[in-house]
């Protein structure tokens, strides 16, 4: 019986396998074929030279960190003023970070077009500058689940109404307070919502695409429609990047501290 | 009963109502950006929406949008997205469900279990126009798989009327984040059945199948339910990956939305909001339904 449920096991993950590694050899090889004959990395080479590759790969990079900074700003005092004062907000709060999972970003953004265009009271879409900004803010949203998970569960692991008390005796201010005592001992937790957050937001396409932003979602879809090897040379580099983040956020997560001295 | 009575004299406590009274205005500005965010850039625009559905172009109030969603075409869209969705949910869990049985409970070397588990974060994360790209080399017309099949094995998939721009490949593209996603969230409810069980089972007579039929399925069930509604409004809500690899052809609800936008094909903007209204409606259910098996499923977990 041991025996077979073994071998049962092994023909499971066997095929399971082979679904995941396919893909990726298949679309390796597919992207070594440009030259005609032979193997090169010329899709390769010719997705790097791309002038466009470089531009709207560097936007998106742009947004990525303001959308992360954005994501900190936002989430971190919010969480930290949960845990410390206001803890029967928390289903409340936690109940609008998952609202990004209920809503999808197709809708979401349809209603930021709806709401903020030329004529309206805030009219981010009547300038490039305000959409880049509304692009920010989608993503932002989008990342919310993510980073307040992250976070939330950091700030579990210390103890914060002591961190906090211990501060305001040595005379910090509350901008101090999260700045210097708090964040630093959330770091790890914060930089992996930044990793899932930049992995999430590098190659997005529905937001960019519907706001016109010149993001690296977009150029991939029009690489796509347009060229034959050099997708799959894409589709690679987005999976690197994928595995990097995702690779950086395991890494990190053996730094984290396991549990408080105190739960709170 | 004395005891009681006394802890709860304690709690009242003179003087704290009155600090709590002068702090409360402070409290709330802490959490302020926060729901000014919240409200201005998630919840406003959906309900604006969710308005826009139930008003005419005059603005009055009219059913008429949502009455129009039965019309053929969008029907249809609505009808495809969901067995689209459904499909691939259903095979996801299960695929997903039996690749994390296997890993965690079937006696495998312990490195594949974290191999698996790292590579399923990877997967569930690459979806959109990057996974489209790769399984158009893989099974599109001159993609490596056809060609392999139709050299070594003489089978030509696409003479035998499979494409990738069809619906089973829609779905064959779906589960390679579906299946992972499946993974990530079930290994923690695979890893909460306890070994015990599996003991106590063998010493009253129970053979194998009777412990998955009266321990396993149920104490998993809800986890798995739950998690196959999460995973078909993870598929309903999906445009970047349709979109690239049908372009804007395929008749799914998704790609019909990202089409009015760009360009008001309805040629009417509030049904337009309707049919997002839908999706909201649709993808909202399925969440509804995901907390409530998630909550029968803790019951296990603890």
């Amino acid at each position: 019986m041991k025996q077979g449920s073994r071998f049962w096991a092994w023909l499971v993950f066997g095929v399971g396998t082979t679904y995941f590694v396919l893909p990726l050899l298949a679309t390796f090889e597919f992207s070594l074929r440009k030259r005609r004959g032979e193997y090169s990395f010329d899709a390769y080479r010719s997705v790097f030279g791309d002038p466009n590759f470089q531009a709207t790969f560097t936007y998106s990079v742009v947004v990525a960190i303001f959308t992360i900074l954005l994501g900190v700003l936002l989430v971190v005092p919010t969480a930290y003023w949960i845990r410390l004062r206001l803890p029967h907000l928390r289903p409340v709060v936690e109940f609008i970070t998952l609202l990004p999972l209920v809503i999808p970003a197709i809708v979401i953004v349809f209603g930021y077009i709806r709401m903020f265009g030329s004529n309206s009271a805030l009219p981010f879409l009547a300038t490039a500058r305000g959409a880049d900004a509304l692009l920010v803010i989608g993503y932002a949203v989008l990342a919310l689940p993510y980073m307040y998970r992250a976070v939330d569960t950091g700030l579990r692991t210390i103890d914060v109404r002591t961190l906090t008390e211990a501060a305001q005796i040595l005379g910090a201010g509350w901008t101090t307070i999260i700045a210097r005592i708090i964040l630093p001992n959330v770091l790890i937790a914060v930089l992996s919502g930044a990793f899932l957050s930049f992995a999430i937001v590098i190659g997005e396409f529905t937001m960019a695409s519907l706001l016109n932003r010149p993001a690296f979602g977009p150029y991939l879809q029009n690489i796509g429609a347009n060229t034959a090897y050099e997708p799959s040379a894409l589709a690679l580099i987005s999976f690197a990047i994928t595995w990097g983040c995702m690779s950086l956020i395991q890494i990190l997560s053996r730094f984290a501290p396991r549990s408080a001295n105190r739960p709170n | 009963m004395a005891d009681s009575t006394m802890s709860q004299t304690a709690r009242v406590s003179p003087g704290a109502p009155e600090i709590s009274r002068v702090r409360l205005p402070l409290h709330w500005l802490g959490v302020a950006p926060f729901f000014v965010f919240a409200l201005l850039f998630l919840i406003l625009p959906t309900v604006g929406l969710i308005a826009g559905a139930f008003k005419n172009a005059a603005g009055d109030y009219t059913l008429d949008n949502i009455i129009a969603l039965s019309q053929p075409k969008l029907a249809a869209a609505y009808w495809v997205s969901i067995q689209i969705s459904l499909v691939s949910a259903v095979l996801g869990a299960l695929i997903g469900l039996a690749m994390a049985v296997a890993v965690i409970r079937g006696g495998l070397p312990s490195w594949l279990r974290s191999a698996t588990l790292t590579f399923s974060g990877v997967a569930s994360n690459f979806a959109g126009v990057p996974l489209a790209f790769s399984f158009i080399a893989t099974l599109g017309r001159l993609g490596v798989a056809t060609i392999l099949l139709r050299d070594i094995f003489g089978i030509n998939i696409y003479s035998l009327g499979f494409s990738i721009f069809s619906f089973w490949g829609l779905i064959l593209t779906y589960l390679y984040f579906q299946i992972p996603l499946m993974i990530v969230i079930i290994t923690p409810a695979v890893d909460g059945l306890k070994k015990e069980w599996g003991e106590a089972a063998a010493t009253l007579g129970a053979t194998n199948w009777q412990y998955w039929r009266m321990v396993v399925i149920p104490v998993l069930w809800p986890s798995f339910l739950g998690t196959t509604v999460l995973l078909f409004a993870n598929a309903f809500g999906a445009v970047a990956t349709a979109y690239a690899l049908t372009g804007p052809s395929l008749n799914i609800v998704p790609i019909q939305l990202f089409a009015q936008i760009r360009g008001d094909v309805l040629y009417n903007p509030n049904l337009g909001y309707a049919l997002a209204f839908g999706m909201i409606v649709i993808t909202g259910l399925a969440n509804l339904f995901y907390i409530l098996f998630q909550r029968r499923a803790e019951r296990w977990l603890k």
